[in-house]
């Protein structure tokens, strides 16, 4: 067997226009996380209690089943329920909520590292509860929480490749194609395997570099 | 010395405050009067409930039982039509607090803001000052503990004696009528001690209310009003600095300070 790339080569514009497709989903996909597991922590944490119990289960439920199995129950399970969604929204909705009930146990445990003594000055000195949340507890969550976020954001990028099951166009889906027309798996699997790790890498520097720029808002007394 | 009801002509007037965390009983219907411009020092062994009180002074310890007023408000905790006690509400608690300032042993600080930042937004926040007017009030503040040039450093780029001078100064922001000070030197190096209790001297000469839980003893003598001697949750000995420093001494207390005379406090006391 010959090692050959020529057949991956041929194929440059859909490859580029995949890899747009895997990018976009990634980066729409982690903000939308980002977004809901915020509001997920804040329910979480100063909900009512049947909002609390409903929130719980779906991180519990969410982190206790494998994406592939969740993303194949809502795009092809979903119409039975009357959720019939096109591939791509469905690989969007996928990846927001997967990644979101793991984004809201990183804040969560963000929100508990932020010092009380930080919250009681700020109650001697009269901020209301909303002030407090808004002006002490999140900004400070979020420079705890960067580390983790950073490591959560690189595996939902990876995580993207499991979109290929329900035909989503991204980067996986587009080597599995070429890999069985032109039997070049070997070469199809290893350029996926280098354009993730090579995202990867870009996405860690970016974190570091955000980590370092961000170090002298983080907490040291005495 | 101090009457059944609380005294609504001081400061702050303690009746019978107890709190229990759990099983532990750490305060035992505590009575304390502090009146207006005084500086009273709380000191006491570890575990003998000073910052536990100090801490319900300024609400973030809610007494299990007794009543506090501060200048002659009720904090915290009011009486419905049947004379029950009742929790108030969050926008009255609020209010009696403003009368307050609080100064931590870990300074608090919040990292994400400069001094200037931490000084000035509780005024913006709370009081709703205007950015320009919060600020210019925030760096008259900053001045007086001698950190103007300081005004753009962020806590981590301060040292301790500098981050609780700025703490002070975010307190002193609001106008409070009395300070607390929860060990502010405890966890500062003897230089930078220095420093922080020079800010409190100048507080203290300028008539500021002042209630200091801290293991300065030579601070307590030669500062303060008052001195407060509490053991096991129970108010022990009070006086002004000679009574209480004074021979003969309680035996309870003679016993504290050895430790202290040990280390070469024995000509500030």
């Amino acid at each position: 067997m010959i090692i050959d790339f020529t057949h991956i080569i041929e194929q440059l514009p859909e490859l580029v226009r995949s890899i747009g497709v895997t990018c976009m989903i990634w980066l729409v996909g982690t903000l939308g996380a980002v977004v809901l597991g915020f509001f997920v922590t804040l329910g979480l944490r100063f909900g009512p209690w049947g909002l609390r119990w409903l929130l719980s289960t779906y991180v519990e439920v969410i982190r206790g089943t494998p994406f592939l199995i969740q993303l194949f129950l809502l795009y092809y399970g979903g119409p039975f329920i009357g959720i019939a969604l096109d591939p791509m929204p469905a690989g969007l909705l996928g990846v927001t909520v997967y990644g979101a009930a793991y984004f809201s146990e990183i804040f969560r445990a963000g929100f508990e590292a932020v010092p009380g003594g930080h919250v009681e000055a700020a109650q001697c000195l009269g901020l209301t509860r909303a002030q407090i949340i808004w002006r002490i507890q999140v900004p400070e969550m979020t420079m705890l929480v960067l580390p983790p976020a950073i490591n959560m954001t690189v595996i939902l990028l990876k995580e993207t490749a499991v979109l290929s099951i329900i035909t989503v166009p991204e980067l996986t889906f587009l080597m599995q194609a070429i890999g069985s027309q032109q039997y070049a798996f070997v070469e199809a699997m290893a350029v996926l395997a280098c354009f993730y790790w090579a995202m990867v890498s870009l996405a860690g520097r970016i974190g570091n570099f955000a980590e370092k720029r961000l170090s002298k808002y983080t907490f040291s007394h005495t | 010395m101090s009457s059944v009801n609380p005294s609504p002509d001081c400061a702050i007037s303690v009746r019978g405050v107890s709190k229990r965390f759990g099983q532990t009983e750490v305060l035992h219907g505590i009575d304390l009067d502090i009146a207006h411009g005084q500086v009273t020092c709380v000191i006491g062994p570890s575990g003998s409930g000073k910052s536990t009180l100090l801490r319900c002074m300024a609400f973030l310890e809610e007494a299990t039982a007794g009543t506090i007023l501060i200048n002659g408000e009720p904090l915290g905790f009011g009486q419905d039509a049947n004379g029950q006690r009742v929790r108030l509400s969050p926008q009255r608690i609020r209010e009696v607090r403003s009368h307050i300032g609080m100064c931590f042993q870990q300074f608090n600080l919040w990292p994400h803001m400069t001094a200037l930042g931490n000084v000035s937004e509780a005024l913006k926040t709370a009081r709703g000052l205007p950015k320009a007017q919060a600020e210019e009030r925030a760096m008259a503040q900053l001045r007086k503990v001698g950190l103007e040039d300081r005004a753009g450093h962020y806590p981590s780029q301060l040292s301790g004696g500098q981050q609780q001078r700025v703490a002070i100064a975010r307190a002193l922001a609001c106008e409070p009528k009395i300070m607390l000070f929860d060990e502010p030197t405890s966890s500062l190096d003897p230089e930078l001690t220095g420093e922080v209790l020079k800010v409190m001297r100048d507080l203290a000469a300028d008539g500021m209310t002042m209630v200091v839980v801290s293991h300065e003893i030579g601070f307590a003598a030669s500062v303060a009003h008052r001195i407060t001697f509490l053991d096991q949750g129970r108010l022990l000995l009070q006086g002004t600095p000679g009574e209480v420093f004074g021979k003969p001494r309680h035996p309870r207390l003679d016993q504290f300070l050895d430790t202290y005379l040990d280390r070469g406090a024995a000509m500030l006391v």
